[in-house]
């Protein structure tokens, strides 16, 4: 069954085509892969997904229902949360702050209810900690609780991306170069957090990937975008195969000669 | 040496009680019986800073802090001459720390640059001063005015309120713009309510123009017309206890959360299903509402307003006390606020006496323009200076929570963990 259809989404700024007339149907609880060179329009559709940008034409439907024109807040309630390629946490909050921050749109409790002091809201609030502590405990990052998110390494900065975003219990999880400037040792237990996150949390995944090896290894799915467009799709081994994409990494010579 | 004597110290709870005790006896009475200096009275208020870094029970600080400032700092002022001036000193760094906890929402935690936050102080205020004074006569058409004092206390959170909606008003063009564009907004924003204030004479007079509200009525408790700055000083005690309990409240909790998230990375923080508009919106109505309420105390404890009182430097000011203290700090913020105004109204004016009367009795001659109450602006500009070189977080820095994590830990252990295999089978995850 397919989670996310997305119908002919074309996006321009200005004169500029970012991207065009892409369609994608990704199934319910796969990890898909989008992959192309750098400016082919990858992290553009992402945004659209999320609601930063609004397509100048085409649908995306989620479970049937189309997502186009909603606040980006309320596309995190219907249930994709992301993460980001250059890397967006809340530096000055603590990694347990950050990751509660994600809970945001699950805990229920109002303002009010707080000045008041409610005892639903308090324990509405210990055990959100708990839980978060729990996530931090899943992604690895149990030993900086309290660290503010601004001081971790750059490994960690990119796990309590994901440990953030899982938070929010989405139904579909965007993940944007979750592997950049990770050494092999890091990229493979990422590589195994993704693989358990979607068997585990039950979550659709969806990632834009420069890293070919971690690509090939965990997508069921892969679409290639270059230009701003879908130059093609199938599993891992008929890209890898693929003349158009091979054309579109090395350029013509280099497929010819392959 | 003196470090391991300090670390000793921190560790000993009878030790520093009984070291505080003795500090605040003393000070009380010293402050008791020379009554009138104020070096006394700074030095007493100084408890409280102290009573800040002991390493006592939270709930033990609050009631000796509460016992010193209600109790002890104005019986030990109550027998001299400047009993008043002490009083009225201590109700102005009240309203002044409520005002600067309302603009650390929007500019400490919201991170939003509010250059016009006065103008909530000016609307609670005019709103209690038009209907405490005749002035309401002139354009309500039922009703007898001025109302009762009786009714003040109704004005407390109706300046919040009426402050709260002006708070909203400017929000909703204003969260357009970001940065520098949205504190020239919130500055043009602040001289708009001003001017307005200053020319609603005609053709309506709502607020009696630049000629301001006199005689506005005092308020009354059981009768008792309070017109005192020894009374107005436990109303502001009331209120300023009343912002810093919603400060605190809010500050650790979802919607505390959401602001420091704007703040910190905006696209970040719609990403996580915080909505952008009603999230700064908040900050910005709740701020305005402590403002607001200090508002009608300034107007009543005035019982004269004009617009004169709302400048931009005041906007400024209050702003300075927000970053001397630390933004984001609720302490510090308290700090900041009780410095500048005890600097500006204290020390600097009773410098300048001393340095008058030396003169005058010619001892030495300092030229009436070098005068420190004069300089006022160019000691804020020196300080200011020198806290963004070498303290740019504050007088007392904002602290993040601390969690506690191995109860943390504890708990997640004896809950069901959905991230976490059955023991049996552990392993699998990283």
């Amino acid at each position: 069954m397919n989670i996310l259809e997305i119908k002919n989404l074309t996006k321009k700024f200005g004169g500029l085509t970012a991207t065009s007339d892409i369609s994608m149907s990704v199934e319910k609880n796969s990890i898909t892969a989008v992959i192309g060179p750098n400016g082919a329009g990858k992290t553009t559709f992402f945004n659209m997904i999320t609601a930063v940008y609004k397509p100048t034409s085409g649908d995306i439907l989620l479970n049937g229902k189309s997502l186009v024109g909603l606040k980006p807040h309320q596309v995190c309630h219907f249930g994709i949360t992301r993460t980001f390629q250059n890397i967006r946490l809340f530096s000055e909050q603590t990694v347990l702050e950050n990751v509660l921050v994600g809970m945001h749109q699950r805990l229920k409790s109002h303002w009010v209810g707080t000045l008041l002091h409610l005892p639903a809201i308090t324990r509405e609030e210990e055990q959100a900690k708990v839980e978060a502590y729990k996530i931090l405990e899943y992604v690895g990052l149990e030993d900086f609780v309290n660290e503010s998110a601004g001081n971790l390494p750059y490994g960690a900065q990119r796990r309590l991306e994901i440990a953030r975003a899982i938070a929010s219990q989405p139904k579909i999880l965007l993940l944007d170069e979750p592997a950049a400037g990770m050494n092999p040792k890091e990229t493979k237990s990422l590589t195994d957090l993704i693989h358990d996150m979607r068997t585990r949390l039950n979550v659709t995944i969806i990632l834009i990937e420069h890293d070919m090896k971690l690509v090939m290894e965990i997508s069921d799915y892969i679409y290639v975008l270059d230009h701003g467009e879908l130059i093609a799709s199938g599993k891992p081994d008929d890209i890898r195969n693929n003349k158009r994409v091979i054309e579109a990494y090395l350029g013509k010579e280099a497929s010819s000669l392959g | 040496m003196i470090k391991t004597w300090f670390e000793k110290f921190a560790d000993n709870t009878t030790g520093q009680i009984i070291f505080f005790a003795a500090y605040v006896v003393l000070t009380t009475l010293g402050l008791f019986l020379l009554s009138d200096s104020v070096t006394a009275f700074l030095i007493l208020l100084l408890s409280l800073l102290i009573l800040y870094y002991l390493k006592l029970n939270i709930k033990i600080k609050w009631a000796l802090g509460l016992l010193i400032i209600a109790v002890l700092v104005p019986f030990a002022a109550s027998q001299g001459s400047s009993y008043q001036s002490f009083m009225d000193v201590g109700t102005l760094v009240l309203i002044y720390v409520a005002m600067s906890l309302g603009l650390n929402i929007v500019v400490g935690f919201a991170g939003l640059l509010d250059l016009g936050f006065i103008a909530f102080f000016a609307v609670g205020a005019y709103t209690y001063a038009i209907f405490g004074s005749t002035q309401a006569n002139h354009f309500m058409p039922f009703g007898h005015y001025p109302l009762p004092g009786d009714t003040f206390w109704l004005f407390i959170p109706i300046g919040a309120i009426i402050a709260a909606i002006f708070g909203i008003l400017l929000g909703i063009p204003v969260l357009r713009v970001k940065g520098d564009y949205l504190a020239i907004v919130t500055l043009g924003f602040g001289e708009i309510i001003r001017i307005v204030l200053n020319n609603m004479n005609k053709p309506i007079n709502i607020t009696n123009g630049p000629m301001g509200i006199p005689s506005i009525e005092p308020p009354r408790l059981f009768g008792i017309a309070i017109q005192n700055a020894s009374q107005f000083y436990y109303i502001a005690l009331v209120i300023f206890l009343f912002a810093i309990y919603i400060a605190t409240r809010l500050e650790h909790s979802k919607l505390g959360r959401a602001w420091k998230a704007v703040r910190d990375n905006e696209i970040a923080a719609q990403a996580m299903g915080i909505p952008l508009v009603k999230t700064k919106l908040a900050a910005f109505a709740i701020g305005a509402s402590f403002s607001g309420m200090m508002g009608s105390v300034f107007a009543a404890k005035q019982m004269y307003i004009d617009a004169s009182s709302f400048t931009y430097l005041e906007s400024t000011i209050v702003l300075v006390m927000v970053i001397l203290g630390g933004m984001g700090s609720i302490p510090g913020v308290i700090l900041g606020a009780a410095v500048v105004i005890i600097l500006n109204n204290q020390v600097l004016t009773d410098i300048s006496n001393t340095l008058t009367q030396l003169s005058a009795s010619g001892v030495i001659s300092v030229p009436d323009a070098l005068s420190p109450a004069k300089m006022q602006r160019f000691i804020f500009g020196i300080l200011l200076v020198v806290f963004a070189l070498y303290r740019t977080k504050g007088l007392i820095p904002h602290k993040n929570r601390v969690f506690n994590v191995s109860k943390l830990k504890r708990e997640a252990a004896a809950e069901k963990n959905k991230y976490k295999d059955d023991p049996e089978v552990e392993g699998s995850e990283s």
